[in-house]
């Protein structure tokens, strides 16, 4: 018989901290699958970042270091420069990197950086408490926007994939969602596909996966799931919006 | 290698750093350390070195912390507005234990200030710029060989104690140029294995993780009283300072980095008029010479500390001294203008002086 399912080598055998229907722990999943699929956990060097990710290397069995909030991308850059030779990637959640860390995603980015960013973008400062982020969607509500985001106001949610994709550096960017389970297959080939750009030196690889934060949302997981293909992919369109991998 | 050179202090900091081993730069330019940036730019490919001019400070610490948690000897330098905004940075590479040099070639301020000298970051470097209650080594040169010698030392005191290292220089050390003597980095036989860097985990088996998040119950105080070991040992060991004329001193003469090289002139002239004054001065701030003060206090009761601000290492003084010692203070805070002149401080001495 064959197996064709089973615990991906690079992720421990431990239950996670995060909440029920939080779907942090598919998008580990993923990126382990992705390691394991290239062979490369024993030689990746993963970067925390701040957030309800921050506990990664409890999950992850590779090593880790972990960045100050939103220089993830600055902190990996000195780790993938003093190594290159090693897979480097950044894990890093909406306000961690579009708050916070726009400069510095950016410029990573633009230098053409050879890493790889699992950006987690659930419109919601999680591990806070469920504030506004640059991502929550307009009128919705958050702690810090009790009546609604008003976008006259508070300005409009940030589409990073895209932003990212006019920055001749990056070389892949691509948002998934990991609401269906074709979704989560197609999610599954895009982070691959971000590992495999950063193993061939094809440069700054950017995935953003749309993820559900139900304790947030004040939402049981099948609503918070729901309300991910119905307000969520709406804004953010999923797709591949750069792929230099034949260049 | 013996050749004299006359060289810029900041390029001074730059040999050195490259003699002694550091291939990783990331910095943004700010007026009176730009050179440090700009010479290293020009060696560094001739010695296969990784130079980035980096968005921002905030972004080049962050790019330092990750160069060290792979275990290389890697640098960032600025001036004070800029090294305010790598505090952030500074205070997780302290609680990570990551050695790293970070070069404050300070300006005068507060805010945007200006450009000359300046030591009113001070407190900012030894008190522990950024949160959470640690402490960096500081290392206060008072010439170009010594910008050159101590970021050798910088190097290695970080390495030995995985606390980063700042040299605390300023705009008058950093822009002048005298003579130096370069000479080959010799690294110490006994500094310790690295066995804590990532490299991915192939490389030593098991999972190594680099972080300065501690939640479990016990595990952060723990951690805290472990780094204020280090900075105990440190008091202990790695004192440096300079004394000159102490043996006899009626009154003792304090300052550190270039004020102290115009008090060495106010001291020459008062010695010329027969007054029996020494000098005092720190090379490492932090940790503060404490018992060479008690020591010269013993006999000496007087005390004058001369600083470019309006007193701040006087208050570092204060708690050294002996308990019968007086502590007096001159300074003046930083600005066009306001560096004292050698007469304006043998006044001074004048004054506290007493035979
Ligand atoms: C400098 C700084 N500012 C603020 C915080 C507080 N903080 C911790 S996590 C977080 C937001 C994280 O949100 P996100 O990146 O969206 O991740 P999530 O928790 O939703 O996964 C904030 C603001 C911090 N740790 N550091
Ligand atoms: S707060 Fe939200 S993002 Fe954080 S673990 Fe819970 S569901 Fe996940």
């Amino acid at each position: 018989m064959q197996q064709v399912f089973g615990h991906p080598a690079s992720l421990k055998d431990v239950q996670t901290h995060f909440c029920p229907g939080c779907q942090h722990g598919t998008i580990h999943r993923l990126v382990a699958e992705a390691m394991d699929s290239f062979g490369v956990q024993d030689r990746t060097i993963g970067v925390a970042s701040v957030g309800c990710s921050v506990f990664l290397y409890g999950y992850f069995d590779i090593d880790v270091v972990e960045a100050p909030h939103g220089r993830a991308p600055a902190v990996a850059t000195g780790v993938k420069r003093a190594r290159p030779d090693r897979i480097v990637f950044t894990y890093q959640g909406d306000g961690d990197l579009a708050a916070i860390g726009t400069s510095e995603i950016i410029h990573a980015a633009n230098r053409g950086e050879a890493m790889t960013v699992i950006f987690v973008n659930n419109t919601t400062y999680g591990m806070t408490g469920g504030q506004m982020a640059p991502t929550t969607l307009p009128e919705q509500k958050t702690t810090t926007s009790p009546y609604g985001r008003d976008v006259e106001q508070a300005g409009h949610p940030i589409r990073m994939a895209e932003l990212l994709t006019g920055l001749e550096g990056t070389a892949y960017s691509a948002r998934v969602s990991v609401n269906s389970p074709k979704n989560i297959l197609q999610a599954g080939r895009a982070i691959k596909k971000a590992f495999e750009m950063q193993i061939e030196g094809k440069g700054f690889a950017f995935i953003e996966v749309l993820s559900a934060c139900p304790t947030n949302w004040g939402m049981n997981p099948l609503a918070a799931n729901e309300r991910v293909a119905e307000e969520m992919i709406p804004y953010f369109p999923l797709g591949v919006f750069k792929d230099n991998s034949e260049a | 290698m013996s050749k004299r050179l006359f060289v810029k202090g900041n390029e001074a900091v730059a040999m050195g750093a490259i003699e002694a081993g550091c291939r990783f730069y990331f910095g943004y330019p700010i007026t009176t350390q730009s050179d440090i940036p700009e010479y290293i730019s020009r060696e560094f490919p001739k010695v296969g070195g990784t130079f980035i001019q980096a968005e921002s400070e905030i972004a080049s610490i962050n790019m330092l912390l990750g160069a060290s948690a792979c275990g290389e000897r890697a640098m960032t330098s600025s001036s004070s507005p800029g090294i305010s905004l790598k505090q952030e940075g500074i205070s997780y590479m302290a609680g990570s234990e990551l050695p790293g040099l970070i070069v404050n070639i300070c300006r005068s301020g507060p805010g945007l200030g200006g450009i000359d000298a300046s030591q009113a970051d001070y407190f900012q470097s030894v008190k522990g710029g950024g949160h959470g209650g640690y402490h960096i080594i500081v290392l206060a040169p008072g010439s170009v060989q010594e910008m050159y010698d101590l970021t050798m030392l910088a190097f290695d005191l970080s390495d030995r104690y995985r606390v980063p290292a700042m040299i605390l220089g300023d705009s008058v050390l950093g822009q002048m140029k005298e003579a130096m003597t370069p000479h080959p980095y010799e690294p110490p036989v006994d500094l310790p294995e690295k066995d804590w860097v990532v490299t991915g985990k192939g490389a030593h088996g098991g999972q190594r993780i680099v972080k300065s998040l501690y939640l479990g119950d016990g595990e952060l105080e723990a951690h805290n009283w472990r780094l204020h070991a280090k900075y105990a040992e440190l008091k202990e060991k790695e004192v440096r300072y300079e004394g000159v004329g102490l043996e006899d001193a009626e009154l003792v003469v304090t300052a550190f980095g270039s004020t102290a090289r115009i008090a060495k002139t106010a001291i020459r002239m008062a010695r010329d008029e027969g007054l029996r004054v020494g000098l005092l001065r720190p090379i490492t701030v932090f940790p503060f010479p404490e018992q060479a003060f008690l020591q010269a206090t013993e006999t000496a009761k007087r005390v004058l500390c001369i600083e470019l601000n309006a007193g701040q290492m006087v208050q570092d003084v204060r708690l050294s001294v002996d308990r019968d010692a007086e502590v007096f203070f001159y300074g003046r805070p930083p600005g066009a203008g306001s560096l004292p002149t050698p007469e304006e401080l043998l006044e001074q001495i004048r004054k506290y002086y007493k035979d």
